[in-house]
């Protein structure tokens, strides 16, 4: 019983940060139609900030730094390496962003080195949860991912800056007629992935106080399987892809039968998903109408 | 001076010329037509006025505003709008939304309520649906939303591209009375229409588009009795 809630409680809160960079993977997706293969990256980037400015000892200013630097990371990548490909074939715009992940991981290597830094960003210890010792900072993970996800899905339904990354997801020339700047649309779009990444390097952070140049790659890689699991462009479907991707993980790693295979169930997840509904969970067909 | 000047305006996709340098004029309360076969760039003309697509030469002015350059979100707070082709409605969002989006581009919403309320009297079938899904309503319908969602940022003037397309003949004759009607409350009309008979009965003036240029103007009527338009577009 124990085994199963602190199971659980860590699923919820690694799945909570899947989520969190799935958002930024299907946002993305969405807005620009493009995928953002340097999204994972941004979360190494965070990481980084914080450790720079952990420097002074404190945390909020450490991650208010973190998040200003990445929002201002990623409006610049994509004005730099994306925008002119816009109307480009897809192709082009996946190998210019596998390039920029390169960049970014050979930059973080270049001026940190490539051996782990270690920074503890706040060590908030455990607590007792229904009798079993639980990470407070997988607590604090859940709860902040739980906030941003409600105040993100009011901010798209109830806002009117909302419904113009609707209107520009669904029809760009159309959104257009309405006098939606579609150009300002992708780049708030960055703006909140960006900010979404960096606390994502927070709470790995929070987990394992360690950092190296590739902490975002595989990050990247399981939030992009859970956005294409929830079916990618798809804002709530990346939460449940996340959060499900999340608790298989750490149910998977308590099996000691199965554990050194983890990475392989997750991604055959993404399979058998693909094979049965290609459109994930929540994914959309289109309907066509006249 | 006219409210729409269209001044050797050509278009290219690629190395293909679609528009060949085309020069037309709306003024202020007309409603003007292009007619012209599939393919003949009405299309082309349309979104390359209202900044869809880029412009290779030639200029537009657009009530004092030279708008050769402007991008489309820009045109459109200058008081142009488009009824695209095939409507385009958000599918997603509910036809409430949807004429929300419409004023997105109005900064002072206190008229808001007044303007929806003239929509939903003007076309009372999104009054009884203003909460379902887009996606969900007839072609017909969804026609009357995407007229409605237009109109709802106060166009000067108002662009439509093919609004009787795959509609019922009854709503067809419906459509155009709507577009009278808008006309007549003061928005300026540019229309393009395969229907060349109801558009030319409607229209103040029109042009014939053929191969990327214009080959005939007049007025609707001097149209409706050209020989040539009689023979290529009005079945004889």
């Amino acid at each position: 019983m124990e085994l199963i809630l602190s199971t659980l409680i860590n699923g919820l809160s690694l799945g909570g940060i899947y989520a969190m960079i799935a958002l930024g993977y299907t946002m993305v997706y969405g807005i620009a139609k493009m995928l953002n293969f340097a999204h994972g990256d941004i979360i190494m980037v965070g990481g980084y900030v914080i450790y720079v400015f952990m420097a002074f000892h404190n945390p909020l200013l450490a991650i208010l730094m973190a998040v200003v630097f990445c929002v201002l990371l990623g409006i610049t990548i994509e004005k730099v390496a994306y925008k002119p490909l816009r109307g480009a074939s897809p192709l082009a715009v996946l190998i210019t962003a596998i390039g920029v992940s390169y960049l970014l991981q050979s930059l973080a290597q270049i001026i940190f080195g490539s051996a782990n830094k270690m920074v503890t960003v706040y060590d908030f210890g455990s607590v007792k949860f229904l009798g079993v010792p639980v990470q407070v900072s997988a607590l604090v993970t859940l709860a902040v991912t739980v906030v941003v996800m409600v105040a993100l899905t009011l901010f798209v339904k109830c806002t009117r800056l909302g419904r113009a990354m609707i209107a520009v997801s669904e029809d760009k020339g159309a959104a257009q007629l309405m006098g939606i700047n579609v150009d300002g649309i992708i780049t708030i779009t960055f703006a909140i992935g960006s900010a979404l990444a960096a606390l994502a390097g927070l709470f790995y952070l929070l987990k394992a106080p360690s950092i190296s140049s590739t902490l975002g790659a595989m990050p990247g890689i399981k939030a992009f399987t859970a956005a294409v699991i929830g079916g990618i462009g798809s804002i709530p479907g990346a939460m449940l892809g996340g959060i499900l991707l999340g608790v298989v993980e750490s149910i998977s790693y308590k099996i000691t039968a199965i554990a050194p295979y983890t990475d392989a169930i997750e991604f055959s997840i993404l399979i058998i998903i693909l094979l049965v509904r290609p459109t994930g969970f929540l994914g959309k067909k289109r309907r066509e109408k006249v | 001076m006219a409210m729409l000047e269209v001044n050797n305006l050509q278009v290219y996709y690629g190395v293909i010329c679609a528009l060949k340098g085309i020069s037309f004029e709306v003024n202020q309360g007309e409603i003007v037509t292009l007619i012209g076969a599939n393919g003949a760039g009405k299309t082309t003309t349309m979104q390359s006025v209202v900044g869809l697509i880029p412009k290779r030469g030639g200029s537009v002015t657009f009530d004092g505003h030279d708008i050769t350059q402007t991008p489309c979100h820009k045109i459109v707070r200058l008081g142009m709008t488009q009824v695209p082709e095939g409507r385009r409605i958000f599918q997603e969002l509910t036809v409430y939304e949807n004429l929300l989006m419409g004023a997105y581009s109005i900064k002072d919403q206190s008229g808001f309520r007044n303007d929806l309320d003239a929509i939903y009297t003007r076309f009372p079938r999104l009054a009884e649906r203003k909460n379902q899904i887009a996606g969900t309503l007839s072609g017909g319908e969804q026609q009357m939303l995407a007229m409605g969602r237009a109109i709802m940022s106060h166009p000067k003037l108002l662009m439509l591209d093919e609004p009787s397309m795959g509609l019922s003949p009854l709503l067809v004759d419906q459509v155009f009375e709507i577009i009278k009607d808008i006309n007549k409350d003061g928005t300026t009309i540019l229309l393009v229409e395969q229907n060349a008979g109801k558009s030319l009965a409607i229209s103040d003036r029109a042009y014939v588009l053929e191969n990327g240029s214009i080959v005939l103007s007049g007025t609707g009527a001097e149209l409706a009795a050209s020989e040539m338009v009689r023979q290529a577009y009005l079945g004889g």
